[in-house]
């Protein structure tokens, strides 16, 4: 009798089949996978999802129902979170990254990159003259530990054997390991860094900058600069793009949220960490390359040529791969 | 419930689908996030000790050499795990880790669209500087050479981001803030039965007057269903007589609280529904004409 008098509870007679199949599916990829659905399940989805947001409207202007109401809201936010989550298949989007997100995420930061280089020139240039001048800058410019006994003190003789000694194979592969782990950690903290306006990031490229410019003049003095450029370039090339990348990934949250121009600072600073984290995402690939040419590279390539031949190579690599207009694919 | 009756809780937020349709979510708070990466972060420290002892042990009976690949599990698999664990988890739909899925919270695009990969990455990206240096900062101490002011400095700074989402009313850390994401309520509910499904009584038996109808709103009626829902005897007793003596209602010789209360709930449901759709809609037994 009731059904025949309340229109809120023949509408949920009618409608409850396709609630529960909508649940019945989105329980199954809750607890399981996308992998679980077959392709007709799948399509099933969005249809019984507009459905549902449909029943989820009418219910609001018609039915007092409490229970039918909470079950209906709490059902379309979980249809919509699946309808609107990440999709695709892991492969796909690594994929995609590959071709498509990541070289457009680093050519949409060329001004932040720009501006980070520029800093981490500023840096090395600032400490190699410095240094030049007086080698107790040395001291000030690197900590003590980072040194590894490359100092002014050294013999001219030991620091030739710094570039070339040879470990042999063994320890590489933990080496590198190590390396990879401790630069991407580092890159990581400079991106997160850009939040506070940029500042940290600032400082922190120019005091890596200044590491590089101090051992550059200590290495200048004993006439062994060509050598030490190719013991560096060899994987610093990579190692030093992806540092200035991930410190112009942190500038371009730090602009968004200073200067965030005619749209909401909150938006603005939103859109700006997506694609910077894109750029992140990748350096951390790339630091891992600059890992593999430190620890095993450099230690087994001891020819000069050799390695600023690499060196050469992993530059025109990387900068066509960023920066090559490539065609835009909806 | 706020749903029906306009009154929002403290935690609801709009959500507004590309369907146009308001989804009303509510907002996890502080506590429920702390509780959630507590999870997390209890996970990842036993799964690192866990795999720490199994390298170890695999290490003590090759006799410690070339041993060096469990080196490099150690290094790289804590890198994964500190950074990964969460990007991994909530880049699958479910959108939430193991600590999440436990509170029901899920991680959600604030603007209502898509939630893509670039926001994951970067909320936690930022976790960086808002989990990691301030524990550094805190456990690690001022290390050699560093000021006693610098340190306090720093102990502030890293507090900041580290208390972030205590001071906004969304409670997003500084990373759901870059993504644009924020941490929902959306935890499993099943559907309630009907209340009105079992009526067990002919609808004669209790014909209300439009005025007898009309002395409740939308929120006693709620109480009401969960009154039923529920169907303890004495409370369904205490607020049949209730009702009885509000509306003016005379029980017959054999009726019972139970049928009463259910026809006067289907009732004023129907007599509300109706006005609803006429566009009244009577928040409660204040809200006059």
């Amino acid at each position: 009798m009731a059904d025949l008098q309340l229109k809120s509870h023949r509408f949920r007679n009618e409608r409850e089949a396709s609630w529960r199949r909508l649940d019945s599916l989105m329980t199954k990829v809750e607890r399981q996978s996308v992998d679980s659905l077959t392709d007709e399940q799948l399509l099933e989805i969005p249809v019984l999802y507009r459905s549902a947001m449909s029943s989820l409207s009418v219910a609001r202007s018609i039915s007092l129902d409490q229970g039918a109401a909470t079950y209906l809201e709490n059902l379309c936010l979980r249809a919509y979170l699946f309808v609107y989550g990440v999709r695709s298949t892991p492969l796909e989007r690594l994929a995609r990254f590959f071709r498509e997100d990541w070289p457009r995420a680093v050519q949409s930061i060329w001004r932040e990159t720009l501006l980070a280089a520029l800093l981490f020139a500023i840096g090395a240039v600032a400490a190699f003259v410095l240094t030049s001048q007086d080698p107790d800058w040395f001291y000030s410019v690197m900590p003590g530990g980072m040194s590894q006994g490359r100092d002014p003190a050294t013999s001219t003789e030991a620091l030739r054997a710094t570039l070339y000694h040879d470990e042999g194979t063994s320890g590489l592969t933990g080496f590198a390991a190590f390396l990879f782990t401790h630069n991407a950690q580092v890159a990581i903290f400079a991106f997160a860094l850009g939040f506070a306006f940029g500042l940290p990031t600032a400082l922190l490229m120019i005091y890596n900058g200044l590491g590089l410019g101090a051992l550059m003049a200590l290495f200048v003095s004993r006439g062994l600069g060509l050598e030490l450029a190719g013991w560096l370039m060899i994987h610093g090339v990579t190692e030093i793009f992806a540092i200035t990348l991930a410190g112009g990934a942190g500038f371009r949250i730090g602009r968004a949220i200073l200067a965030p121009g005619d749209r909401p600072r909150v938006e603005a600073a939103a859109e700006a960490g997506r694609t910077a984290a894109l750029a992140m995402a990748g350096v951390v690939v790339m630091l891992m390359c600059a890992g593999l040419l430190e620890g095993f590279g450099r230690q087994l390539i001891t020819l000069d040529a050799a390695r600023f031949a690499i060196a050469g190579a992993t530059a025109v690599i990387w900068g066509l791969y960023f920066y090559l207009p490539r065609r835009r694919t909806p | 419930m706020s749903l029906a009756d306009g009154a929002r809780r403290t935690d609801e937020r709009a959500l507004i689908t590309p369907e146009g349709v308001d989804l009303r979510v509510r907002v996890a708070g502080p506590g429920e996030r702390l509780a959630a990466l507590m999870i997390d972060a209890a996970l990842i420290i036993g799964i690192m000790i866990v795999g720490l002892l199994l390298c170890l042990g695999a290490g003590w009976v090759m006799g410690f050499r070339n041993a060096e690949f469990l080196f490099v599990l150690v290094v790289v698999g804590g890198f994964l795990l500190r950074n990964g664990w969460f990007i991994a988890f909530e880049l699958t739909p479910y959108a939430a880790t193991p600590g999440k899925r436990a509170t029901g919270l899920r991680v959600a695009a604030r603007n209502g669209g898509r939630l893509t990969a670039g926001a994951i990455l970067a909320r936690n990206g930022m976790r960086e500087l808002e989990l990691f240096l301030p524990l550094t900062m805190v456990f690690g101490g001022g290390g050699e050479g560093v000021d006693g002011w610098m340190y306090l400095f720093g102990v502030v700074w890293a507090g900041v981001f580290a208390l972030f989402p205590l001071f906004n009313r969304d409670h997003l850390r500084v990373g759901d803030l870059v993504a644009g994401t924020w941490v929902v309520h959306a935890p499993k509910v099943t559907l309630l039965r009907d209340m009105v499904d079992d009526q067990p009584v002919l609808h004669e038996d209790f014909a209300f007057t439009l005025a007898q109808l009309d002395a409740y709103g939308v929120k006693e009626l709620h109480v009401l269903e969960d009154v039923l829902r529920k169907a303890d005897r004495k409370v369904m007793a205490a607020v049949a007589e209730r009702i009885r003596a509000k509306v003016g209602w005379t029980a017959a010789a054999y009726e019972t609280d139970r049928p009463f209360l259910q026809a006067y709930y289907t009732a004023v449901r129907g007599r509300l529904e109706t006005r609803m759709l006429l566009g009244r809609r009577k928040r409660d037994k204040f809200d006059r004409d």
